[in-house]
């Protein structure tokens, strides 16, 4: 007994079990039900376990395949760009602007504040403000700046933007934030003594080295805004679909075999989509 | 008078943080070509006379001169300094070429000309053969090299070097300063180095500037400013000194210019308190009237031709000339 508490290798085994347990169980069990059900086959009553490509074939042989990949790639894509955008702003003034932490912390808080409620909330707080007699389009009339309500504010690719940008842009703030405090303040005052201006220490400085927060906050927006279909499905008053909208239409359904082969292939595309990411910057030193 | 054009002086410059007072009044003429420390404790203010040189701090009232003109506003980068950092501040995403090449970047010398140059500057570091290493795979000398280069390429009049040799271990920080003095008479620019260590400014300084409290304690050359301390705390602070209280006033000497003798014959009988041997010396320290303790450094032959042990009465002498009288 002495000897096996002794045994390096096997108190190892033991402290990695109770998380490969928990992994194992919730993650890898339910992804590896999801590729063995997307082989099977289904009729309009019932499921019948298979080894067919049926379902593959079917997706990739169909135009509204590409067209809702393409449609949740440029989602993806839109809302990546104005987050980052926002967010790197956002952080860049938290943590080179304020001088004083009190005040940085005070206003990272602040930051967090829209996550004390659920993101459905906050989407669909969205609608009357956005909506054909919400507050924007009357605050625009009675402005004298449009003469009717402007019909592509609610149920559109701008709404559904808008919310993704409004539901995300902190994950992007959070990391950008995190590797903003880590440069040395000292790096800035070289560049400067070195003659760099303002805009030449934030592109030659300040970006290069906060490449891995900007990597991991784009890995979080672009596997959440990929994986959504709530946000399509509610702002978009089901007019626009993802790949997200085209499996949760399949399981209402009961198309499970066909929702699975879905997500098996939704599931290669973000995996793909991120080892790209990772082949450009290396974000080992922020873990 | 063409070498007097190139002088950096100080005048009056004040620096305040709101109430707090971190550089008082300070006025000081830093001759050209020549290696001067600002020497002093921590917080007495001469890191940030350094950054208010460099331009990373502005003053609140005064002026900073170099060459006859007025700098005090200028960014740091028109000063016609260069500043070194304490911990060299090395782009740590950037190869040892491209950080010494940073500021042609900045100007816009194309990349292959920026590279000649900056290869140039590291030959005279002697670090060519590291040109394509990122800063996090030197150690620590060598990163200080780098810093070097990159603060000499963009051919200061003045550079300004922070605590340059505190980040080292202490054989390195020997080799190190041969090497910064070296440099600076190779040179032939004006050095000005901020350190805390009294014997990296003896080894290096021509020119001491003593810090203390915010003002300026005492300056002048190395060998005036250990010799003849003004006041006790430059006295106490260069060390190897005697503070005490003789009827005419206070005065210093130095602790190796103290004689032992035999009881009764020297100028004041003392007894030996402790002694410790260090080598090539033998410190006595023995107490006086007053209450008072003097140490002697006896050279070790001296001593173990007739040693003392506590407890011993002995008399101590010196040269008149040797005391220096202190002002406070």
């Amino acid at each position: 007994m002495e000897r096996l508490l002794k045994n390096k290798a096997l108190s190892g085994w033991l402290m990695v079990s109770p998380l490969a347990a928990i992994l194992m169980f919730f993650l890898v069990l339910p992804i590896v039900m999801i590729v063995i059900v997307s082989f099977w086959r289904a009729t309009e009553f019932s499921i019948i376990p298979d080894f067919d490509l049926e379902n593959y074939q079917y997706l990739f042989g169909s135009a509204v395949t590409y067209k809702v990949f393409f449609n949740t790639f440029k989602y993806a894509a839109i809302t990546w760009a104005l987050t980052l955008g926002i967010g790197f702003t956002v952080a860049y003034f938290l943590a080179f602007h304020i001088r004083s932490q009190t005040w940085q912390i005070a206003l990272f808080l602040l930051c967090t504040i829209p996550f004390w409620t659920s993101n459905i909330i906050r989407m669909i707080s969205w609608i009357p403000f956005l909506g054909r007699n919400g507050i924007a389009n009357s605050a625009l009339i009675s402005w004298g700046v449009i003469d009717e309500p402007l019909e592509w504010l609610l149920f559109s690719d701008f709404a559904v933007i808008l919310a993704f940008v409004h539901l995300y842009t902190l994950f992007m703030v959070v990391p950008i934030f995190n590797t903003m405090m880590r440069i040395d303040k000292s790096l800035v005052e070289a560049a400067r003594d070195a003659g760099a201006s303002g805009a030449q220490i934030l592109w030659n400085v300040i970006i290069p080295l906060t490449k891995p927060g900007i990597m991991i906050g784009t890995i979080f927006v672009v596997t959440l805004v990929m994986g959504d279909f709530i946000t399509v499905r509610f702002m978009s008053g089901s007019q626009s679909a993802n790949v997200g909208r085209l499996i949760s239409n399949d399981i209402a359904l009961l198309a499970y075999p066909s929702a699975s082969a879905t997500a098996v292939v939704l599931l290669a595309t973000v995996l793909i989509v991120i080892a790209t990411l990772l082949r450009f910057v290396d974000i080992r030193k922020e873990l | 008078m063409a070498a007097q054009r190139q002088d950096l002086e100080l005048v009056n410059v004040t620096k305040r943080y709101g109430t707090a007072l971190a550089v008082d009044a300070i006025s000081h003429h830093f001759k050209s070509a020549s290696y001067t420390c600002l020497l002093g404790p921590s917080g007495c203010g001469k890191s940030s006379t350094l950054r208010i040189i460099a331009g990373h701090e502005t003053v609140t009232s005064g002026s900073v001169l170099l060459a006859a003109r007025d700098i005090s506003n200028l960014p740091p980068a028109r000063r016609g300094t260069a500043m070194m950092f304490q911990n060299y501040a090395l782009f740590p995403h950037l190869s040892v070429i491209d950080n010494v090449a940073f500021s042609l970047k900045m100007k816009g010398v194309d990349a292959k000309e920026r590279r000649a140059q900056a290869g140039e500057m590291l030959s005279l570091v002697d670090m060519t053969a590291l040109a394509d290493r990122l800063p996090d795979q030197l150690s620590g000398g060598q990163q200080q090299r780098v810093a070097l280069a990159r603060a000499l390429i963009t051919r200061p009049q003045v550079l300004l070097l922070d605590e340059p040799l505190s980040a080292l271990d202490p054989f390195l920080r020997i080799r190190m300063r041969t090497e910064l003095r070296r440099l600076q008479r190779e040179l032939g620019i004006s050095f000005v180095h901020v350190t805390h260590g009294q014997d990296e400014a003896l080894a290096l300084a021509d020119e001491i500037v003593v810090m203390n409290n915010a003002r300026i304690e005492q300056a002048g050359p190395a060998r005036e400013v250990f010799n003849a301390p003004r006041t006790a705390f430059v006295a106490r602070f260069m060390g190897g000194h005697n503070v005490i209280a003789l009827p005419g006033g206070h005065f210093a000497i130095r602790s190796d210019e103290v004689r032992v003798s035999a009881p009764d014959t020297g100028l004041m009988a003392g007894q030996v308190v402790a002694v410790e041997y260090q080598g090539n010396h033998v410190s006595v320290t023995a107490r006086i009237a007053g209450d008072q303790e003097v140490i002697a450094l006896m050279p070790d032959q001296h001593f173990f031709n007739e040693p003392k042990i506590p407890g011993d009465t002995i008399g101590l002498t010196w040269e008149q000339s040797n005391l220096h009288e202190l002002t406070a």
